[in-house]
């Protein structure tokens, strides 16, 4: 209903009155109106096709989409499609599952080892096979890769491996050599002066012996005073001899100690060398120190018990020799005429002297019980600090004897480990021998085979250069002969075409005389044809140039450009002739005017009243006669008036072309009424033209021909 | 000759338009006499007719050569005739 509303162009109700159905006609329009737009609008926001159709069409009509639906959408998007693309993001959420398997493959290596290795340490169940082969793989190039930086070391020359074996080995020669010296030198150094201060040390033992002996003796035998005498003489020659062999004895022990003390850097200097070959002496050589230091203790030991004895000895003569003093002393205070020695004063001494004596006895007897009395009283008491001295004594002993022990068992047992570390060292080094022998085996047969293979691909590449260069000679010595015999050739080709060109030159000129006359003959056919053009008079044609025509055809039978020119001529002019220029510019000069007359007509203007305003504009136009042609003719210059006044003037001037060239512009009737004018004169313009081709090619010809060849 | 065709056309018309302006008027007098009582528009009536066939003649005549033709043979023959 409201679309052919909207095609109508009237309203179709002829209804009430004017005002009121003017009203009425305005409101229905307008309803139409808009009710076309909306529906437009709406199929638009449907069919996006027509709306695009529309905005091509309609123009604004994109701004009004624009305002009320917003920009259009990128495709022309049916409902259709949209299913299309739901169906493939349901085909890709399918297949995303299948590819977990795949995942685990497509991690990169460092990842991948460090997956496995947990995995492997967590001991999943969950693999896939590749992953294995392929974490596995990963590992070995993880492993192999530290080992390779090693093999990239530059391997020594043979004969300095060897001669830096021979110089390692005669350092070690030089090193044990003189630390064997050094070391036995030491030993036996401090051996002597061991065994001297042993020796020093058991004299001073003896010595002390007997001096201790000689002391008990002396203060225990009861002998006669003679002998006492010589006793203590004798005693104090063995005290004497005690000090001596002391004082020796501890002498020759300082210097076995620094001897010892020698020997124990020697022995440390020697280990720092770190030579293998060293160490059984320095082992050895730290076992007799070990020895040496033991017995020198132990005679050391000996010695200081001696002494310990001869001390308590001495001290108990001393304590004797002191009372005896004070006894003589007592005695001499009492009587002191008498001298020491009462033993043998029996009868020299007064009753006096012997009641004072024996006072003297009895008072010393009672004073000797009393410290008796107090002696035993006292005697637990002394007993226990005589003991508690005792025990100090032998507590210092003990722990000096302890000491040293301990040092000695120390000692024993770090050389049993250097011992035994020595033993496993050797197994070791032996077995570090064997393995190397071994690599170096493997080591020989590899070089060889890479040696094999080497040798092989030399000779091939050795045969490869030789076969080469044998191929270069042999295609140069092919390719100086070819040249040999080409160069041969040539000449002989030469001579022979030398010979040809002779032969030829001969002909030629033959040939060039032959030529010279048909062209002349030409020449000579021509200028009768350009004659007969001229016969043309003022109103008739010119005589058919058919026998001109054809004696030129005759004389050029060999020249086909002659015989295509000679072709070349109108059939009009051949049977009937042509008209001469003259002839022509006076038929021109009486049509001219007839031509005017019709300028107007043509297809569309054609009507006898067009005739008369044709006619009437003729008579009033006045142009010139004749105007000089431009060099280019515009728009406005192809007028009637005006190209008849420009071809006038070229006739006039002789270019009967340039005229008819002129004409050819005029259209319509002008035209209808100049055709055969004009057809006239391109035949006189082709004719002549092709005649002046003839002749400037005869006089061409006819001058080539008197040239040398 | 193509120029003198106008010539001829016209000298055509002219006969033409004499000889039917004649005939009309003849035809127009005789008519008047015989049977219009000897009205006078009988009289310019055929002459009028006269005229104006021959009018109608000439402008086709003239024209005749920008008109396309129903038969080209007929066309053809014609124009040979004409010629």
């Amino acid at each position: 209903g409201r679309r052919c509303c909207w095609l109508k162009t009237r309203p179709c109700r002829t209804g009430p009155g004017g005002g009121g159905g003017a009203a009425k006609v305005v409101a229905a329009s307008l309803l139409s109106v808009g009710g076309g737009v909306g529906g437009t609008i709406l199929y638009a926001q449907w069919d996006h096709k027509f709306r695009a159709a529309v905005e091509k069409n309609v123009p604004y009509s994109d701004s009004v989409f624009g305002l009320v639906l917003g920009p259009a959408p990128r495709d022309a998007g049916h409902p259709v499609r949209n299913q299309v693309s739901n169906s493939t993001d349901g085909e890709l959420r399918r297949s995303k599952p299948g590819s977990s398997p795949c995942a685990m493959v497509i991690l990169t290596s460092q990842t991948l080892v460090h997956v496995h290795a947990l995995q492997r340490a967590l001991s999943f169940s969950e693999h896939c096979d590749e992953c294995h082969h392929v974490g596995s793989e990963a590992a070995h190039h993880g492993a192999d890769s530290p080992a390779g930086p090693t093999e990239q070391l530059v391997e020594r020359p043979a004969e300095e491996v060897s001669a830096r074996l021979a110089q390692q080995d005669q350092d070690e020669q030089n090193v044990l050599a003189a630390v064997s010296s050094s070391l036995e030198e030491s030993l036996a150094c401090s051996a002597r002066a061991a065994l001297q201060a042993i020796g020093a040390q058991e004299a001073a033992l003896q010595a002390i012996n007997q001096h201790t002996q000689k002391l008990k003796e002396a203060m225990e035998a009861e002998s006669p005073p003679e002998e006492k005498s010589v006793q203590w003489k004798d005693l104090e020659a063995a005290l004497m001899d005690r000090t001596s062999a002391v004082t020796d004895a501890t002498a020759a022990l300082q210097k076995a100690k620094e001897a010892l003390d020698g020997l124990r850097a020697t022995i440390n200097g020697s280990k720092d060398l770190k030579v293998a070959a060293v160490r059984p002496l320095v082992l050895a050589a730290e076992e007799n120190l070990h020895q040496m230091v033991v017995d020198l203790d132990r005679v050391v030991a000996q010695v200081q018990s001696a002494e310990v004895e001869s001390k308590i000895v001495s001290q108990y003569s001393d304590l004797v020799q002191e009372a005896k003093q004070q006894f003589q002393k007592e005695v001499s205070s009492l009587t002191p005429e008498i001298q020491a020695n009462w033993k043998g004063l029996t009868g020299k001494l007064s009753t006096d002297d012997l009641n004072a004596l024996i006072a003297h006895a009895h008072r010393r007897i009672d004073q000797l019980n009393r410290e008796l009395a107090e002696q035993r009283v006292r005697e637990q008491v002394h007993i226990d600090a005589a003991l508690q001295q005792q025990k100090l004594e032998d507590q210092r002993v003990l722990e000096r004897a302890v000491s040293s022990s301990l040092q000695h068992v120390k000692e024993e047992a770090r050389l049993e480990q250097e011992r035994k570390m020595n033993e496993v060292r050797e197994v070791m080094e032996a077995e570090m021998r064997t393995q190397l022998r071994r690599q170096a085996a493997a080591h020989t047969d590899h070089v060889r085979d890479v040696l094999k293979v080497q040798e092989q691909e030399l000779r091939a590449e050795a045969e490869q250069i030789l076969s080469s260069k044998l191929l270069e000679q042999d295609t140069l010595h092919r390719q100086l002969t070819q040249e040999q015999l080409d160069s041969f050739t040539l000449d002989m080709n030469a001579a022979y075409a030398r010979l040809k060109g002779v032969e030829e030159a001969i002909d030629s000129h033959l040939v060039a005389e032959d030529e010279a006359r048909r062209a002349h003959q030409l020449w000579l056919s021509v200028e009768a044809l350009n004659h007969t053009l001229k016969t043309a008079g003022t109103e008739e044609p010119s005589v058919p140039l058919d026998s001109a025509a054809q004696m030129v055809r005759d004389s050029c039978r060999q020249d086909d450009f002659a015989s295509a020119l000679a072709e070349a001529l109108p059939a009009e002019s051949l049977s009937r002739g042509v008209y001469g220029e003259a002839s022509l510019r006076a038929r021109f000069n009486s049509l001219r005017s007839l031509v005017l007359r019709v300028a107007l007509i043509d297809e569309s203007h054609n009507s006898l009243y067009q005739y008369f305003l044709s006619y009437l504009q003729a008579a009033l136009l006045f142009e010139d006669q004749q105007a000089a042609p431009p060099t280019q003719l515009s728009s406005e210059d192809l007028d009637t008036f005006k190209l008849l006044s420009y071809a006038s003037y070229c006739l006039e001037h002789g270019d009967l072309e340039l005229a008819a060239k002129l004409v050819n512009q005029l259209k319509g009737e002008s035209r209808r009424v100049v055709e055969d004018w004009l057809t006239e004169a391109r035949l006189t313009l082709e004719t002549r033209q092709v005649v002046s081709l003839l002749s400037a090619y005869a006089n061409a010809v006819g001058l080539g021909t008197t040239q040398a060849p | 000759m193509s120029e003198r065709e106008l010539g001829r056309k016209l000298d055509r018309c002219l006969a033409d338009g004499v000889i039917k302006l004649g005939t009309g008027l003849g035809l127009g007098i005789v008519f008047s006499v015989l049977f219009f009582k000897r009205h006078a528009w009988p009289i310019s009536f055929g002459s009028g007719a006269g005229l104006g066939m021959a009018y109608a003649n000439c402008q086709n005549d003239l024209r005749w050569h920008y008109l396309l033709h129903r038969n080209p043979k007929v066309a053809l023959a014609d124009e040979t005739t004409q010629r």
